[in-house]
C-alpha cells in the first residue's frame, strides 16, 4: 500500500510540472499568435537573426 | 497590332511580379520578369540585393502597388522629439522600441519580409510581428537610423504604419489571459479529482483499507480547492454583483450549485460519510469556463471601438511667414496657423482658404459622395479630404473645437455603450424561471423529508441544487453562441461580442445608409453625352484610360468596351485633374472642369464628370456614378418581406429613381445631416421598434450609436472602420437578409439544445430528491449532459448554416 502512495505521489508530482509548463507559455505569449509560426516553419532562411 | 492584344488579354505573364496588377504599355523587365512601374521594380531590386526572394516564393503577388509614391516630406513630423517620444515605447541602451500598426501585413510573405528588415536596413535590430493584430514589434539602433527614416523604409516596401492621433501615447495592449489561466488550473484538477475518484465510482473502498480511502479524499478535496477559490470566481463575483444590485442574474444559480456541492462534499469527506461529488464540481466549473473562452473569441485585427482620434493624422503642416514648413501635432495647431494640406491629406481643423484649388470629398462627414470645390475665403471644415493639388488654409478653430470634433463630443457620441455581454439576452429570463423551479423543488423536497425521514433532508435538498443546475443553459448558451460567431466570421460578419447575434435577429426597422454602403466604387455606371464618337474614337480614348491606373479610368475604359488598344506616347497624369497624351496621330485630354475648361452643361449633375477634348476641340463628357453592389437589388426585395427599410443619404436626390425602386417612399430621405440620421432613428425607438442602422462613414457614427444594432459596411477590414457593434464586409452584403436570418436561429438553437439537457437533469432529480444520488450517478450525468449540449450546439449551428450558400 506504500507503493500506491508513492505513485500517487509522483504522477501528481509530474503532472502539476506539466500545468506549471502551461502557464509558463501562455504566460510567455507563446499562444497569442497561433497563425505566423506555422508559417514560420516554412521559411528557409532563419528569421531575426542577423546573418554575418 | 499584335502586341497590344496581348496586353488586353489578362494572361499570367503581364502581370506585375510583385504585386499582380496588368502591366500596360510601361512594362519594365528586370531579369526576365515583368512589373507594372518603378515602384514594384524597385522593392523586387531590393529584395533581391538582400537575398530574401522567398518573399515571392512563398506567396504570389504578394507586395503592394507602390505607384503612389509619398511625398517626400510626409513624414517629417517623426523628427519631432515630443512626437517622437509619444511614439516610442522605451529606450535601453541606444536600442528604442516602438510598435506600429501596418494594415497591409495579410499573408506569411508580409512575416517573412518584416522579420527579415534587418537585412534591408542595417539600423533595424529586430522585428516581431502580431499577425493577428498585424502590428510590428521593432528594436532600432538609435545611433545609427531614426524612427523617420525607419517608417519611411517600411512605406518604401509597400507596409506603411498607421499613424494616426490615436497612436500616441498609446499603452501596449496586453492580452488578457487570465480566463485561460483558469481554464487551464480547473482542466487539470478535474481530470485528475476524475481519475483519484475511479475507485470510488467501482465500491473498492468498501472493504480494508480505511488509510488509503482517505488519501484519495483528502487529495480530492486539496485538488478542488484552486477550482474553488480560483476558477470559478468568475461565477462568484458575477453572482455577487448581480446580488448587489438586487438582480438574479445567470451567474447566480451556477455559483449557489459550485456552492453547495463544494460544502456537501467537503462534509461527507470530513465526517467520513463518502466521497463527495468534487468531479461533477470541476467538471462544470472546466465546461463553462471553456464556454466563455470560446464566446468571449476577439477578432483582434478588428476594433470595434475607433472614433475621430483613429483617422486624424498626428501632425499637420504649418507655413510659417517664411514660407518654411514645421510639421506640428495636431493639438498644438492654433487658431490663425497657417496649415498647407496636400493631395489625399483629411483637414484636421476648420479654418478659410488661402490658396489654391480646393475639391473636398466630404463623404466622410457628411455623406456627400460628391466632391465639393471651395473658392478662396470658404470655410473647410475638418473631416474634409483634399482631392486636388496642395492647399493652404487659415485656420480659425482648434482641432478639438472644430465642427466635427464638436459633433463627436455630444450625446450619444460620446456615451459608452452598454456592452456587456449578457445584456437582457432572453438566457436571463429562461435561467430565472428555472432557478426559481429548481429552489421550489429543493424545498418541496425538503419539506417531504421533514415529514418522513428527517435524515435525507439534507442529502436530497443538496443533491437537488447540484443536479439541477441551469449550468446546462448557461453551457449551451455560450458554445451556440461561439459556433455561431465563427460561422458568422467566416461569411464576413463579425460580431462585437455574442450579445449582438441575438439583437441582430430580432431587428424590426433596417436604416441603410446611402454612399458606400449598397453602391459601391467597383461598380461604376457611366453614360456619355456629346458629339458621337467613332469607333476609332472609342479605342483612343479607352487607350488614354490605361496608364493612369485611375478606378474612373477603368470604368470608362469598360464602358467604351474595346477591342483593341493603341500605345499613348507623351503621356501625362495631372493629380486630381486628369490625364493627357497622344495616341495615334491625335492629341487627347480627359480630365475635370477645372483642366478642360468644357462649356456650361445644362443638366443636372447627377455624378463625377470627366471632359474629354480631342486636339483641343471639346468633343464631350462621361458622367460616372457608384452602381449597385452585384446582389444587393434581389436582397433588398427578399429583406423588405420581413423588416422595412429606410434609408438616409446625406447627398442631394440625384439617385432618387434608382433608390425607389427598392426602398419605399416615406423612408427615403436625402440631404441628412449626421444629426437628423440621429433624430430619425431616435423617433423610431421612440415607438418601441428595434432599429439597426448599417452605415460606413463618420457622419453614420452617432446613428449607429443610438440604434439597437450598428452596423459598419465595410469595403476593406484592413482600413478603418467607426464604432459599432457588427463589421461587415461589403463583398458578402448580398447575404446580409441570411444572415439576419441565421441569427434570429440562435434562439431557436439553445431553446433545442436546452431542452435536451434538461432531460438528464429531470433524470437526474428523479434520484436526487429520493436522497440517492450517488457521486457515479452524479458523474456520469454531468459529462454526458455536457457532451450532449457541446455536440447538439454545434449540429445545430452548422445546419442553421446551411442556409447561408
Amino acid at each position: 500500500m506504500s507503493a500506491m502512495i508513492i505513485l500517487l505521489v509522483a504522477s501528481l508530482i509530474v503532472a502539476i510540472i506539466f500545468l506549471l509548463a502551461f502557464i509558463w507559455s501562455v504566460k510567455n505569449g507563446q499562444y497569442d499568435d497561433d497563425v505566423s509560426p506555422a508559417h514560420k516553419i516554412l521559411f528557409e532562411d532563419q528569421v531575426n537573426q542577423k546573418s554575418k | 497590332m499584335p502586341g497590344e492584344e496581348d496586353a488586353v488579354k489578362n494572361n499570367e505573364s503581364t502581370l506585375c511580379y510583385h504585386c499582380g496588377e496588368p502591366c500596360f504599355n510601361n512594362d519594365i523587365f528586370f531579369e526576365n520578369k515583368i512589373f507594372c512601374c518603378n515602384g514594384c521594380n524597385t522593392v523586387y531590386r531590393l529584395l533581391n540585393n538582400a537575398g530574401l526572394c522567398s518573399y515571392y516564393d512563398l506567396n504570389e503577388y504578394a507586395g503592394k502597388n507602390l505607384r503612389q509614391k509619398n511625398r517626400q516630406n510626409q513624414f517629417a513630423y517623426l523628427d519631432e522629439t515630443n512626437i517622437k517620444n509619444s511614439l516610442i515605447n522605451f529606450r535601453q541602451d541606444g536600442q528604442v522600441h516602438v510598435t506600429f500598426l501596418i494594415p497591409f501585413i495579410h499573408c506569411s510573405s508580409c512575416v517573412y519580409l518584416l522579420e527579415n528588415l534587418h537585412r534591408i536596413e542595417q539600423g533595424v535590430t529586430r522585428v516581431d510581428i502580431q499577425f493577428l493584430k498585424k502590428e510590428a514589434s521593432i528594436i532600432f539602433n538609435e545611433a545609427e537610423i531614426t524612427l523617420r527614416q525607419v517608417v519611411e523604409r517600411l512605406a518604401d516596401i509597400g507596409y506603411e504604419p498607421h499613424i494616426s492621433l490615436n497612436s500616441a501615447d498609446k499603452k501596449q495592449s496586453i492580452t488578457d489571459r487570465t480566463l485561460i489561466f483558469r481554464l487551464g488550473v480547473a482542466g487539470f484538477c478535474f481530470g485528475n479529482i476524475m481519475l483519484l475518484s475511479f475507485p470510488e465510482y467501482f465500491g473498492y473502498h468498501a472493504q480494508g483499507d480505511d488509510f488509503l480511502k482517505n488519501i484519495f479524499r483528502y487529495l480530492n478535496v486539496v485538488l478542488a480547492l484552486p477550482v474553488f477559490f480560483y476558477s470559478a470566481a468568475v461565477f462568484f463575483t458575477s453572482a455577487w454583483k448581480g446580488l448587489r444590485h438586487r438582480h438574479l442574474n445567470i451567474d447566480f444559480p451556477v455559483a449557489l450549485a459550485i456552492l453547495v456541492t463544494f460544502i456537501r462534499s467537503l462534509v461527507e469527506v470530513f465526517s467520513g460519510a463518502g466521497g463527495g461529488y468534487f468531479d461533477s464540481m470541476t467538471g462544470i466549473v472546466f465546461f463553462m469556463l471553456a464556454g466563455r473562452v470560446l464566446q468571449d473569441r476577439t477578432y483582434a485585427q478588428l476594433s470595434f471601438e475607433r472614433n475621430y482620434t483613429d483617422y486624424f493624422p498626428m501632425a499637420a503642416t504649418i507655413v510659417d511667414s517664411d514660407g518654411m514648413e514645421k510639421p506640428t501635432p495636431l493639438p498644438q495647431i492654433k487658431a490663425g496657423d497657417t496649415l498647407r494640406i496636400y493631395n489625399g491629406e483629411l483637414i484636421p481643423a476648420d479654418g478659410i482658404l488661402v490658396k489654391g484649388n480646393a475639391e473636398i470629398d466630404y463623404s466622410f462627414v457628411t455623406g456627400e459622395s460628391l466632391s465639393v470645390k471651395k473658392e478662396m475665403g470658404e470655410i473647410l471644415y475638418a473631416g474634409g479630404r483634399q482631392m486636388a493639388g496642395p492647399i493652404e488654409l487659415l485656420t480659425i478653430k482648434e482641432v478639438a473645437q472644430s465642427y466635427l470634433t464638436g459633433l463627436w463630443h455630444k450625446e450619444p457620441y460620446s456615451e459608452e455603450r452598454n456592452s456587456s455581454a449578457g445584456g437582457n439576452s432572453f438566457v436571463h429570463g429562461l435561467a430565472k424561471n428555472f432557478t426559481f423551479l429548481v429552489l421550489a423543488i429543493a424545498l418541496f423536497s425538503g419539506i417531504y423529508w421533514y415529514m418522513h425521514d428527517a435524515t435525507k433532508i439534507w442529502p436530497s435538498v443538496t443533491a437537488v441544487l447540484i443536479i439541477a443546475c441551469p449550468c446546462g443553459l448557461l453551457l449551451t448558451a455560450t458554445f451556440a453562441r461561439g459556433h455561431i460567431m465563427r460561422i458568422l466570421g467566416k461569411n464576413g460578419f463579425f460580431v462585437k461580442n455574442a450579445f449582438v447575434i441575438e439583437k441582430f435577429g430580432e431587428i424590426e426597422h433596417l436604416v441603410f445608409d446611402k454612399t458606400g454602403t449598397l453602391t459601391s466604387a467597383a461598380n461604376m455606371e457611366v453614360s456619355y453625352h456629346g458629339a458621337s464618337l467613332s469607333s476609332l474614337e472609342k479605342i483612343r480614348i479607352a487607350s488614354l484610360t490605361i496608364p493612369a491606373y485611375h478606378s474612373l479610368g477603368k470604368a470608362i475604359k469598360n464602358y467604351l468596351s474595346v477591342d483593341q488598344l493603341f500605345p499613348v506616347n507623351n503621356f501625362q497624369y495631372f493629380e486630381g485633374m486628369g490625364v493627357e497624351g497622344e495616341i495615334d496621330g491625335h492629341f487627347y485630354q480627359i480630365g475635370t472642369s477645372s483642366f478642360i475648361h468644357p462649356p456650361i452643361i445644362s443638366e443636372i449633375e447627377k455624378g463625377t464628370r470627366l471632359f474629354i477634348k480631342e486636339d483641343g476641340i471639346y468633343l464631350g463628357y462621361f458622367e460616372l456614378r457608384q452602381g449597385f453592389r452585384p446582389g444587393i437589388r434581389s436582397m433588398i426585395s427578399r429583406l423588405s418581406k420581413r423588416v422595412s427599410l429606410s434609408m438616409l443619404s446625406g447627398d442631394e436626390p440625384h439617385q432618387k429613381g434608382l433608390l425607389s425602386e427598392l426602398i419605399p417612399a416615406e423612408g427615403l430621405r436625402f440631404k441628412q445631416m449626421p444629426e437628423d440620421k440621429l433624430n430619425y432613428i431616435q423617433s423610431l425607438k421612440a415607438s418601441g421598434i428595434k432599429v439597426a442602422m448599417a452605415g460606413d462613414g463618420l457622419n453614420d457614427a452617432g446613428a449607429m450609436k443610438e440604434s439597437d444594432v450598428g452596423i459598419c459596411i465595410a469595403e476593406d477590414t484592413n482600413q478603418f472602420t467607426p464604432a459599432s457593434d457588427a463589421i461587415i464586409d461589403g463583398k458578402q452584403l448580398h447575404l446580409f437578409d441570411k444572415l439576419m436570418t441565421f441569427c434570429r436561429q440562435e434562439k431557436n438553437i439553445i431553446k433545442i439544445c436546452f431542452g435536451f439537457s434538461v432531460i438528464y437533469n429531470v433524470i437526474g432529480i428523479y434520484f436526487a430528491v429520493q436522497a440517492s444520488l450517488s457521486p457515479l450517478l452524479a458523474a456520469i450525468i454531468m459529462p454526458c449532459s455536457t457532451l450532449t449540449i457541446i455536440f447538439l450546439t454545434w449540429i445545430l449551428s452548422h445546419i442553421a448554416a446551411t442556409k447561408l450558400r
